[in-house]
């Protein structure tokens, strides 16, 4: 009897893993890594997943076609005006949108939001704040001019694309505030409410957040535009990547957003499963910090720019996950140079160092991060400076600790991955080739202060070049920083990520934007 | 007379309890210390994990001044304790919640996962020790041993992997990773945080099987080294044991060697055998984080771990006070036990 209960409940227990094998039809389940969520706060997101989420519950003034960036569009915005200086917009807003509670969007939301933005000025801030809008004049500055309208006084006349789209970022998302202050404790703005929770009027909404476990959002009834044929996005956190190939090949999950080079070949041939892919504008680099007596050294750093193997990196380590670029723009952005001077080119670079009397070589650092491409990366570079008699020795650490020694200037080489945080060209202009201070109490860490790169002339141009409200004079002067920056700068530009997905053959409809705050879950049909 | 021996006989049992007591205050502030003193000098930034790499001077020097970073260490762990005691664990910065509330939520998973590994050790780990140390240098020792090799020898997250690819992926006899399949996420109220449990309180006997399907591979294989452990112990204390002379002195008398074996030599070997038991039991509560990442077991091994690599110091904290109570407790418990089975042991 003991021996029959016992096969009754191992057999029950397999046959209840046996049923339900397939993701329902009307919920969209992924596997992705969730542990890089912090917040859900927009004022506050500054993460890739949190981008993501975000732009999928929220909309925001402004919007672009991720094929052509170039076209921009308002999405909460019907129109909108610029004033004769350059430095007042006046936006006209949608009447028929509503948020995920009910309510209707108005101005007063708008206002709302952005001033909310201010105040809290948390990580984000800066992508409003940079328009001189502070606590002080944030009332004169953003300023609900009628139900439906809202005008914006920025402080400089800058390019209009530059500060559009900042309006598509994620602090330029729309909050339901009658909602938000219904939750507001000690004047916080909702703060501490909307950190695990959303008031948005995007295609989803949130139900529930268990951080590093799962993440559903469900659809958001009142949505103004077309309903998302997907009822549920269920994001689950799966963090090795031949993990979330199991669950793919299984059908247990529809897609899997981190599967790693050598699960990518697995997956290659099945029916089943299809592979996308999408640039993004990560940038992989090596940033060279001038107060190394070595590389500081002109000649030494352009022979660096001759020892790194691109094309066989891009074939082997990468497969498939970046492409070569050698430009602080990524393709697609406004003035992108799109020129690849540098090879492998060991005789080269052997010249210029003995030009800098350095052809015995010498010994550097180089601080990495122990994931994975950096480390690969780390080893490859490390076995083409050799063939120059370089001595690279390799410091692995975890993301924060080599971070951390980086904005403290205290390291040899550092190799980096950088993501805009708009699409527009100011965004990696400003931090690869802008320094205003590069003193240790420089205020602005720019990746180039944090290679303590000198640059007032460069600085100029890159201020200049913001303030330029013709396009195609505007692309010119990008174009010409760029060139001067390959040959000169203590940067090593050498990828531009792609990112690739792997979703079963169902799944239609995803949109993979320039950016993770440009990827659509509202079109997905399965 | 009568009076002062009365007096005497409360007096030694209460410096006892304000010993004991003493003893594990200090023991928390010891362990809090340490851990603070190493949270503060590895070179890990706090504030990163909170602002990022991009924010601005302005909004990172506030954060910093939030987080109480630019007062003296000493005052810095005075504010963090005198928080604790008021039953303040502080928010951690990568959850955005109450640590107290992460905790409460991690916890139970890894000790359900710990719970139903150490039975499986214990359940498979003795009776191999035994028949091993019985049939000391047979096939079934050297076999015992062997697998009990492979035990330590194997990488945990590669077994963990192959398991998932073989019960999982090929044979579709087990569920993928989680805690539970999509479809019953969020159905079952979290009483006690135990989702077995929480399953059988609201009578959810679907979700439960489910749940039950899901812990089998990541507790069978932490099982499986907690048993490669408890077997080469048990074998270890049972060889000892079967050498003393009462064995022979039972045996001599005729009682059955089932008897000798289960009762007199196993019952010897009961007290030391507790102590492993509960320090490996222990060891599983601190959560493993390879077999938490491979099967996306949401446990404080997970948890830790991301809060470590963050400086999350106020999560680290929280979770360092959680695994030292419950190896106190352990620790106590096991005492108690000792008492209970042999009363001499006092």
């Amino acid at each position: 009897m003991k021996k029959t209960i016992w096969f009754a409940l191992v057999f029950s227990v397999i046959a209840a893993n046996s049923l339900l094998a397939a993701t329902p039809g009307d919920a969209l389940v992924m596997a992705s890594k969730l542990d890089d969520i912090v917040t859900l706060d927009p004022a506050e997101v500054f993460e890739f997943t949190g981008a993501e989420l975000a732009v999928n519950m929220y909309d925001r003034l402004i919007g672009y076609e991720v094929e052509d960036v170039s076209k921009i569009h308002g999405v909460v915005a019907e129109s909108w005006d610029i004033s004769e200086d350059g430095r007042t917009y006046t936006f006209k807003i949608r009447e028929n949108m509503k948020f995920a509670s009910g309510n209707k969007l108005t101005a007063e939301d708008v206002v709302f939001s952005f001033q909310r933005v201010i105040k809290l000025n948390k990580s984000p801030a800066f992508l409003l704040t940079q328009f001189g809008f502070t606590p002080a004049n944030m009332t004169e500055r953003i300023v609900k001019t009628g139900d439906y309208s809202v005008k914006l006084i920025i402080d400089k006349p800058y390019a209009p694309t530059f500060f559009l789209y900042c309006l598509t970022s994620t602090p330029g998302s729309i909050v339901d505030k009658q909602e938000v202050l219904k939750h507001e404790e000690n004047s916080d703005r909702g703060y501490g409410w909307l950190k695990t929770r959303s008031a948005g009027s995007g295609p989803f909404a949130l139900t529930a957040w268990k951080p590093s476990e799962i993440l559903t959002m469900a659809c958001n009834e009142h949505y103004h535009g077309k309903k998302p044929a997907m009822k549920r996005i269920i994001v689950r956190h799966i963090s090795e990547s031949a993990t979330q190939r199991l669950l793919l090949e299984k059908g247990d999950v529809d897609m899997a957003r981190n599967i790693q080079p050598d699960d990518l070949k697995g997956l290659a041939g099945n029916p089943d499963i299809r592979i996308r892919k999408k640039a993004k504008g990560a940038l992989y680099y090596l940033g060279l910090n001038q107060n190394n007596q070595y590389l500081k050294i002109p000649q030494v750093r352009q022979a660096l720019k001759y020892l790194i193997d691109y094309a066989g990196m891009e074939s082997t380590l990468l497969s498939g996950k970046a492409v070569v670029h050698q430009a602080f723009l990524p393709k697609g952005f406004l003035g992108a140079l799109e020129e690849t001077p540098f090879s492998l080119n060991v005789e080269k670079a052997k010249g210029l160092l003995k030009e800098a009397g350095l052809e015995k070589g010498f010994v550097v650092t180089m601080d990495t991060r122990n994931t994975e491409p950096s480390t690969s990366m780390a080893l490859a570079i490390q076995a083409t400076f050799a063939l120059a008699n370089i001595k690279l020795e390799i410091i692995p650490g975890e993301g924060k600790q080599v971070l951390t020694k980086y904005r403290e200037r205290a390291h040899d080489i550092f190799i980096g991955r950088w993501g805009p945080d708009y699409m527009d060209p100011h965004t990696n202009a400003d931090t690869f080739a802008r320094n205003p201070d590069n003193s240790d109490a420089g205020q602005t860490k720019t990746m180039a202060w944090r290679n303590a790169w000198d640059i007032p002339e460069l600085t100029r141009k890159v201020d200049a070049a913001v303030l330029e409200k013709d396009a195609t004079k505007r692309a010119r002067m990008y174009l010409e920083i760029q060139k001067e920056h390959q040959q000169s700068a203590p940067f090593v530009i050498m990828f531009q990520e792609i990112e690739i997905l792997a979703e079963r053959s169902n799944v239609n409809g995803f949109i993979l934007g320039p950016s993770f705050d440009s990827n659509f879950y509202r079109f997905i049909t399965k | 007379m009568e009076n002062v021996i009365h007096h005497r006989s409360l007096t030694k049992p209460l410096n006892r309890a304000i010993g004991m007591v003493a003893m594990v205050a200090m023991t928390f502030l010891g362990l809090l210390l340490v851990t603070f003193l190493i949270g503060r000098v590895v070179p890990i930034d706090p504030v990163l994990a909170v602002v990022g790499d991009k924010a601005s001077a302005q909004v990172y020097e506030r954060v910093r001044l939030e987080l109480g970073l630019h007062l003296p260490l000493w005052q810095q762990f005075f504010v963090y304790i005198k928080a604790v005691l008021a039953g303040d664990f502080g928010v951690s910065v990568l959850t955005s919640r109450p640590v107290l509330e992460d905790i409460a939520r991690v916890f139970p998973a890894t000790m359900e996962l710990a719970v139903i590994a150490t039975l499986i050790g214990v359940f498979t780990g003795i009776p191999l020790g035994i028949f091993s140390a019985v049939k000391q240098g047979s096939l079934l020792d050297h076999l015992a041993r062997i697998t009990g090799l492979f035990g330590y020898s194997l990488p945990i997250f590669w077994l963990g992997l192959m398991g998932l690819m073989v019960f999982y992926a090929h044979l579709n006899l087990l569920p993928g990773p989680g805690r539970v399949d999509v479809f019953y996420e969020n159905m079952v109220d979290p009483v006690t945080g135990f989702l077995l449990i929480d399953c059988i309180l609201a009578g959810e006997w679907d979700i439960f099987r489910n749940a039950l399907s899901h812990i089998i591979l990541p507790a069978s294989l932490l099982g499986y080294y907690s048993m490669a452990y408890l077997s080469r112990i048990t074998r270890s204390f049972m060889i000892e044991q079967l050498r003393q002379e009462y064995i022979l002195t039972a045996r001599v008398k005729g009682i059955a060697e089932w008897r000798v074996i289960w009762g007199h030599a196993l019952g010897n070997c009961r007290l030391p055998l507790i102590t492993v038991i509960a320090l490996s039991f222990g060891t599983l509560l601190e959560g493993s984080v390879l077999t938490e990442t491979v099967f996306s077991w949401p446990g404080l091994g997970l948890y830790l771990t991301h809060s470590l690599l963050n400086a999350d110091m106020n999560a680290v904290l929280g979770s360092t006070l959680v695994v030292g109570s419950i190896f106190l407790g352990i620790n106590l418990f096991s005492d108690f036990l000792y008492k209970f089975l042999d009363p001499r042991a006092g």
